[in-house]
């Protein structure tokens, strides 16, 4: 941490996890309040929120088991919620894979939707960070994020009561999603991405066990993947074709010069 | 009442097969090299999962029992267009909650 560097990317982290306070205070409160409600004692709830750490995954879970679905069925449907944290795993795995095994551990067991996207999305704008510093970013957004998820369960689970969630708070995870991926849109091959992967997701919405969000993150990056493989192609092509002009010295070499160079820096 | 083995059950074994997702990639592949086109679709995983998970929401808000409502379908247009337009998290966070609360008070 001595590194500035190091210590610029943790603070950059810490910033921009923050405002995730707002959303993640609230939510792990009222799961504290609907444990209790349940009957789950003080512990039992904390243990849910600790051993779990997975909002969406543990509504399930308790809603289920409180509809006295058998405990196997509460599972399975909490664990296909989760699924997606594989994804999350692979796509981090090329920053964070070089890491010793306790910190891959760590990087896992923090790994929520909320410290992966912060993650990835700071990642790919900041590409010349070195792995400390990937790691420092990390560790920056997992604590105003992760620890607060603990505390607002205990904090619910005492109180027994909930932050009234009117007045539009419930969208307050929505709106800070949108607002990260949208400025993410460099590319077309991340708009194709996003997009396709929005349509998939309203058209599959009908899949039990939350599968269609599966189908529209995998299509989307299918898209995403395919868009960019052509571009790259046409660019490959152009700059041959450029390359071609020189060596002939024709009179257009200057014009598709321009053509080629005007096509990569379009975003 | 929930029965205590049952939830007790629930909480490990979620934990455990929720941490064995995250630790998958992270733990198994490590620093080895994965090919190229799986590279390349991993780059977009964020941009893909995310807006999936976020667009249903937004059509289909919990707060209102999945009715369309317009006050939050113009507050996700709003912050989409200036993190878009501008490029700027905290503004298109603002721009959201903006609309959100302009829309509470008006309505």
């Amino acid at each position: 941490m001595r590194d500035p560097k190091v210590k610029e990317s943790f603070w950059r982290g810490l910033r921009d996890g923050l405002p995730f306070l707002l959303i993640v205070g609230p939510f792990a409160m009222l799961f504290g309040v609907l444990a209790t409600e349940a009957g789950l004692s003080v512990l039992e709830t904390m243990s849910f929120s600790v051993v779990v750490i997975a909002g969406a995954a543990q509504f399930t879970a308790l809603q289920l088991l409180q509809d006295n679905a058998p405990a196997v069925v509460a599972l399975a449907s909490a664990l296909a919620v989760n699924l997606r944290m594989a994804m999350y795993s692979a796509s981090i795995t090329p920053h964070l894979g070089a890491l010793p095994f306790w910190k891959r551990a760590f990087v896992a067991y923090f790994l929520v939707d909320q410290t992966y996207a912060s993650s990835v999305l700071d990642y790919e704008k900041h590409p010349d960070q070195s792995l400390a510093e990937k790691f420092a970013y990390f560790v920056g957004v997992m604590l105003p994020i992760c620890p607060p998820w603990y505390l607002a369960t205990l904090a619910g689970a005492l109180a027994g009561e909930a932050i009234p969630s009117d007045g539009g708070l419930d969208f307050a995870l929505p709106i800070a999603f949108i607002a990260m991926i949208a400025p993410a849109l460099r590319t077309p091959a991340h708009r194709a991405a996003a997009l396709s992967a929005s349509i998939l997701a309203v058209g599959f919405v009908w899949l039990p066990f939350n599968l269609g969000l599966m189908v529209a993150g995998i299509g989307g990056m299918i898209v995403g993947a395919e868009v960019e493989r052509r571009i790259e192609a046409r660019k490959a092509q152009d700059t041959a074709q450029a390359a071609r002009t020189d060596v002939a010295g024709g009179t257009t070499e200057g014009h598709t010069r321009q053509d080629s160079t005007h096509s990569e820096t379009r975003p | 009442m929930i029965d205590k083995a049952d939830l007790w059950f629930v909480i490990l074994a979620l934990g455990v097969g929720s941490f064995g997702f995250r630790f998958l990639f992270l733990g198994v592949v490590g620093d080895r090299a994965l090919p190229e086109w799986l590279l390349r679709h991993l780059r977009y995983t964020a941009v893909a999962v995310l807006p999936a998970l976020v667009v249903p929401l937004v059509i289909w808000p919990q707060a209102t029992g999945g009715e369309p409502d317009p006050i939050r379908l113009a507050a996700a247009a709003a912050t989409f267009a200036v993190g878009y337009g501008f490029k700027s998290v905290l503004g298109a966070m603002g721009a959201g909650a903006g609309v959100l609360v302009l829309g509470a008070l008006l309505g």
